[in-house]
C-alpha cells in the first residue's frame, strides 16, 4: 500500500494520473506534462513535494555534527535562514543523498532530503549522530508545496499578510523564513524563481486550494523531471548514487575542501580522486529528431560512458541529456540510438534558466 | 474508460484503421495508446510510396516516456502521411481519431481487414492493461 500525501484527494479531484513513486502515490501529470512544463517556465506552477523528508538537527553540537556529516561546510552559513546544497557521502566518497540544509542557529538546522532515500538517510543520520550531542528529528507533521515560475512571487502574496509579503520580496535565493504557519524558502528544482513552502499537514489543502484559485497550475512528476533536467540539476538515483563520486556528478562545486583541517566523511577518498581525476558529468544536445534516454551508451574521446538522464526539452524543442563519461571529452559525442550511431553536441550540464536557453560549450 | 469508436477496426498493437473507400485506409493510434505513451514529442512517418507487409514497423511515435514502433495493420502502399504532425505531434494526444491520424495506406488485400479487432474485441483487450 503506497503512502499518500495530504494532497492526494486534491490531485485526484484535479484529474491527476497517479503513479507509484518510491512508495508514494504521486501525480505524474494532470493531463499534459508538456503544458505543465510551459506553465512553470512562462507563468507559475506548483508541485506537491510533501513526500520529501524534513529533518531537524538540533543541539549544542549540531554544527560540528553537520560539518562532519556533509561534504559542503555548514560553517559557511552564518545568517539565520540561509541554505546550502550539499552531498551526504559514505566512507567511500559515494553519494548517499543530496540535500538542502537551512541554518537557523549554531544549534539548530533543518535538512530536506529525498523521499526515495528516506530510510537509509535516517539510519545514516542517526548512526553518525552517535558521538555528537545532537538530536535528529524527522518532521512528518509537515507537508510541502513547491511554487515555481516567473509569476511565483505575485502568486504567493495570496498566502501572506502585507508585512510577510514584503519580507518574502526581499529574500535572496537559497534562503528560508518562518512566516506564521508557513516556512517559505527561495529554493526549487526547476531553474525558475520560486518558493518551497513547508506547511503543517492540516493546512496544506487550504494553501494548495488558495494557490489554485489564484491561477497557479498544478504540475506533476513528469514536468518536474523535464524542468530539473533543463536546469541541469541532478536526480538522485539516476545521475548519482552511492557508487558515484560527487566529483563525477557535477557536484564538485558543493564539496568544501577548505578549510583543510575540517574532517568530513569521504574527504580522504575525494582528495585522492581529485588528484587522480574522475569521470565527468556532461550535457548533451541533439537537435535532430529523437530523444536521448537514460542508459544509452555514449562515446567520447576518453572512452565509453552512459546517459544518466535524458529527455525531450519542451523549452528548447529538442532532446537534451546528462551523461557520465571518462575524460578527455571533446566537442561531440557518439550515442547509439535505435541501432545507429548519432553524433550529438557536448555542452555544460544546464540548458535553460529563467525561461531562456543557456546552452554553453563544455 | 477510453474512447474506442465503433466504426473503426483495431490491431492488438493499438493502431486503428478507418475505411476511406477504394481500398484506402487511414491509420492512427488509439486513445488508449496515446494515454499509455503520454505527450508525443516526435512522430516519424513513412514516405509516400513505401510498401509494407502486415506487422512491419512503419512509423515511430516518440513520447516523453518512450519511443514506440507503429506497425502496419494491413499490407499495402503508403498514399498519404499526416505532415502536420511534424510541427504538432501533440495532435496525436489531443485528437487521436481525427487530426492525429498518421498515414493512409492502399490495401494489397482487403481480406486482411478481417484479421483486425472490432471495437468490442479491442476494448476487451485493453481492459486488463
Amino acid at each position: 500500500m503506497a503512502s499518500k500525501t495530504p494532497l492526494y484527494d486534491a490531485h485526484v479531484a484535479a484529474g491527476a494520473k497517479m503513479v507509484d513513486f518510491h512508495g508514494w502515490d504521486m501525480p505524474l501529470n494532470y493531463g499534459s506534462q508538456i503544458e505543465e512544463h510551459h506553465a512553470v517556465r512562462q507563468r507559475a506552477g506548483m508541485f506537491d513535494v510533501s513526500h520529501m523528508t524534513i529533518v531537524d538537527a538540533t543541539g549544542p553540537e549540531a554544527k560540528a555534527y553537520l560539518r562532519y556529516l556533509l561534504a559542503n561546510d555548514v560553517a559557511k552559513l552564518t545568517q539565520p535562514g540561509k541554505a546550502l546544497y550539499t552531498g551526504m557521502l559514505n566512507e567511500q566518497g559515494g553519494v548517499i543523498d543530496d540535500l538542502i540544509v537551512y541554518y537557523f542557529a549554531d544549534d539548530s538546522y533543518r535538512l530536506v532530503v529525498n523521499s526515495a532515500t528516506r530510510d537509509k538517510d535516517m539510519q545514516w543520520l542517526q548512526k553518525q549522530a552517535g558521538e555528537f550531542d545532537v538530536s535528529v528529528t524527522e518532521r512528518t507533521e509537515f507537508a510541502m508545496i513547491a511554487l515555481q515560475g516567473p509569476q511565483a512571487q505575485e502568486k504567493i502574496a495570496i498566502l501572506l499578510g502585507d508585512d510577510q509579503f514584503g519580507q518574502v520580496k526581499e529574500m535572496k535565493p537559497f534562503f528560508g523564513l518562518q512566516l506564521g504557519d508557513l516556512f517559505v524558502a527561495t529554493t526549487g528544482y526547476t531553474g525558475e524563481a520560486g518558493y518551497e513552502i513547508i506547511v503543517p499537514n492540516e493546512l496544506v489543502v487550504s494553501v494548495w486550494d488558495k494557490l489554485l484559485d489564484n491561477g497557479v497550475e498544478p504540475c506533476g512528476l513528469g514536468a518536474r523531471d523535464t524542468l530539473r533536467l533543463e536546469a541541469g540539476m541532478n536526480l538522485y538515483g539516476q545521475d548519482m548514487d552511492e557508487t558515484v563520486s560527487p566529483l563525477a556528478a557535477n557536484m564538485g562545486w558543493s564539496v568544501a575542501f577548505e578549510p583543510a583541517e575540517r574532517k568530513f566523511i569521504g574527504r580522504d577518498v575525494l582528495e585522492a580522486q581529485k588528484a587522480q581525476g574522475t569521470e565527468k558529468l556532461i550535457g548533451l544536445v541533439m537537435e535532430d529528431k529523437g530523444v536521448l534516454r537514460a542508459g544509452l551508451k555514449v562515446k567520447v574521446e576518453g572512452g565509453e560512458g552512459v546517459i544518466t538522464s535524458g529527455t525531450f526539452s519542451p523549452t528548447l524543442g529538442y532532446s537534451i541529456a546528462m551523461a557520465r563519461v571518462p575524460t578527455p571529452v571533446g566537442d561531440t559525442a557518439e550515442v547509439e540510438m535505435r541501432k545507429k550511431m548519432v553524433t550529438v553536441k557536448v555542452v555544460k550540464p544546464g540548458f535553460v534558466r529563467h525561461g531562456a536557453a543557456v546552452v554553453k560549450a563544455y | 474508460m477510453s474512447n474506442v469508436p465503433t466504426e473503426l477496426k483495431y490491431a492488438a498493437s493499438h493502431e486503428w484503421v478507418r475505411n476511406e473507400g477504394e481500398g484506402v485506409y487511414t491509420v492512427g493510434i488509439s486513445e488508449h495508446a496515446q494515454e499509455l505513451l503520454g505527450d508525443m514529442v516526435f512522430v516519424e512517418l513513412p514516405e509516400e510510396g513505401d510498401t509494407f507487409s502486415v506487422g512491419d514497423d512503419c512509423a515511430v511515435a516518440e513520447s516523453v516516456k518512450a519511443a514506440s514502433d507503429i506497425y502496419a495493420p494491413i499490407s499495402g502502399q503508403i498514399v498519404a502521411v499526416n505532415e502536420d504532425l511534424e510541427d504538432s505531434p501533440e495532435m496525436v494526444n489531443n485528437d487521436p481519431y481525427g487530426d492525429g491520424w498518421l498515414f493512409k495506406i492502399k490495401a494489397d488485400d482487403e481480406n486482411e481487414l478481417n484479421n483486425l479487432l472490432d471495437a468490442e474485441a479491442y476494448s476487451a483487450s485493453i481492459e486488463d492493461e
